[in-house]
């Protein structure tokens, strides 16, 4: 895969607005070097007033000056992110982790994200339409007030099933309970019990996207390694996207 | 802005710290390693290590952060073989080898390797990990322990070796002047403090090793405090550790006493940091009328 080097850039707040009760999407304008050649799976760490470490968020879009996050408010980080305005500056680093291997999407390639993992899911489902291919999304939420996006990746031409924990939208369950008959390939990003059951559930390989609480982010600090079958890997440099068969799950 | 350790000359203070730096490859991206005063490498064992279970890091708002990453590193052998060369190609400059062990006998084996290790400048001996069981810390937290480290690794070794020192100690000043009467050639102070953050909402520390080690802006005015105690009581060169993240950071650490500095938990934030510091270095030097950075070495005292 051709990944780029990290930048360190100023970006714009265009817009920041909730999508649910707790998440939200913040769009961002900023030098097109620096969001030029981002890749579907990679995240940017974002540097927040009174907080010392860098909070990393995954790309949800990314095109010509344009990045387009969304994040669920969980501490005191995203919190912050949420009383931000349009207009203020943020200091971002792009271009973060391997992101997802389209090249071995096959021709039908399946595409799950469990609540706060679905906005990853966007950039991929967008970029594998553009090569044609047929594209299963399943989207998991707990219940119906949390469902966001459904409509973002109909309008992709993909098709997408929506399932709730307590069945109050789309089918009643997690995610294993709504996957198709067929799929070709999988990538996933979730919550890791999602991930578990999903990489059970279908037979063939896929890739799966880890979240650790990190250092750095970029590969410095060792602070995010997990136990892969080929030695530790750092989420945030070696992943975040990690193949299913490489994991210890 | 040159400065020196022991025989060695930098061209500037500037040293980014072991732990925070991997072996440079992902600052290169960012910059031109070539501008470092020296480089600290990744914390090297006689064994291969995977550190500690996860989470290994806290926030702790904006002062610093807590690590207990647990010394993971692919072990000396491999390191020699394969991180050092390819160190060598992003960097020219001071190559310093920042090692630790559990052991008298790992604290001899792997300072060897990195004193026949023709990438290696100097070697910075950890006697102070907060963050590993029976080992690290150990060494570093008692005067006789400490001496009977620097003895050994100095007899079994012809390159400058700087021992790095804990604050998590009632005395820092006894075990510096151990270290000196045991030959050590120079000292670098202060590594974390040992720290804790707790979930309150899990009820749980953050930490899955429950302590780590607190680093960051934070605990600059004790490092500050240590160095300067540290240098009023012995004579060797002292290489000032902790919270810097500026160049009028720098200045302040050389006041103490320190003769070069290094960077650690601001390269996690900000990766051109050691940079940014470099390239301001000048501007302060003249607000300050200094000239030469020889003249504020320990100017206080």
């Amino acid at each position: 895969m051709d990944l780029q080097k990290m930048k360190q850039t100023q970006f714009t707040i265009l817009r920041n607005e909730p999508l649910t009760a707790e998440v939200w999407r913040m769009t961002l304008e900023g030098d097109a070097a620096a969001v030029s050649g981002i890749r579907p799976g990679q995240f940017v760490e974002l540097q927040l007033p009174g907080l010392f470490l860098r909070r990393p968020i995954s790309v949800c879009d990314a095109y010509d000056r344009l990045l387009i996050i969304i994040y669920k408010v969980v501490g005191k980080g995203t919190a912050a992110m949420a009383a931000m305005q349009a207009g203020m500056q943020l200091d971002v680093l792009t271009h973060l982790g391997n992101g997802y291997d389209l090249s071995l999407a096959g021709d039908h390639p399946l595409l799950v994200g469990g609540g706060v993992g679905v906005p990853p899911m966007y950039m991929l489902a967008k970029q594998l339409r553009e090569q044609g291919k047929d594209v299963n999304v399943v989207l998991g939420f707990n219940t119906q007030s949390e469902v966001f996006s459904e409509e973002d990746f109909r309008a992709l031409g993909c098709e997408v099933s929506v399932t709730t924990v307590d069945g109050s939208y789309g089918t009643k369950g997690f995610v294993t309970n709504a996957l198709p008959a067929y799929s070709s390939y999988y990538y996933a990003c979730g919550p890791l019990p999602m991930l578990r059951a999903l990489a059970k559930a279908v037979s063939h390989d896929g890739e799966l996207s880890m979240e650790e609480r990190m250092g750095c982010g970029f590969g410095a600090c060792m602070g995010c390694s997990i136990q892969t079958v080929n030695g530790p890997k750092r989420v945030c440099k070696d992943g975040p996207v990690f193949k299913a068969s490489e994991l210890k799950l | 802005m040159k400065t020196r350790l022991s025989n060695i000359e930098l061209k500037n203070p500037v040293i980014p710290a072991s732990g925070t730096y991997g072996f440079g490859e992902e600052f290169a991206q960012v910059y031109d390693l070539n501008i470092l005063g020296g480089i600290s490498f990744k914390g090297t064992t006689r064994e291969a290590r995977y550190g500690n279970a996860l989470p290994r890091i806290a926030e702790c708002g904006g002062y610093g952060m807590i690590n207990a990453v647990g010394l993971q590193n692919p072990g000396v052998e491999h390191v020699v073989a394969h991180e050092l060369p390819r160190l060598r190609e992003l960097y020219k400059g001071v190559v310093i080898a920042n090692v630790s062990g559990f052991s008298i006998d790992d604290y001899v084996f792997t300072s060897q390797l990195m004193d026949q290790a023709p990438e290696v400048d100097i070697i910075e001996v950890n006697i102070s990990c907060p963050n590993v069981h029976n080992g690290g810390m150990a060494f570093g937290t008692s005067p006789e322990a400490a001496a009977e480290v620097t003895r050994a690794v100095k007899a079994a070794t012809r390159k400058p070796i700087y021992m790095k020192l804990s604050p998590n100690v009632t005395d820092i000043v006894s075990i510096a002047k151990a270290c000196e009467e045991a030959g050590a050639d120079g000292l670098c102070l202060i590594n974390t403090m040992l720290g804790m953050r707790i979930d309150i909402r899990r009820r749980q520390p953050i930490i899955a090793n429950r302590y780590g080690g607190y680093s960051g802006p934070g605990i600059f005015p004790i490092a500050l405090r240590m160095v300067n105690q540290v240098a009023r009581a012995t004579s060797l060169p002292i290489i000032g550790c902790g919270g810097i993240s500026s160049a009028e950071d720098v200045v302040e650490m050389m006041m103490a006493g320190a003769s070069a500095v290094e960077i650690g938990a601001a390269n996690l934030i900000n990766p051109t940091i050691c940079k940014d510091i470099i390239e301001a270095l000048p501007d302060v030097m003249a607000a300050n009328r200094i000239e030469h950075l020889s003249e504020i070495i320990g100017v206080v005292n």
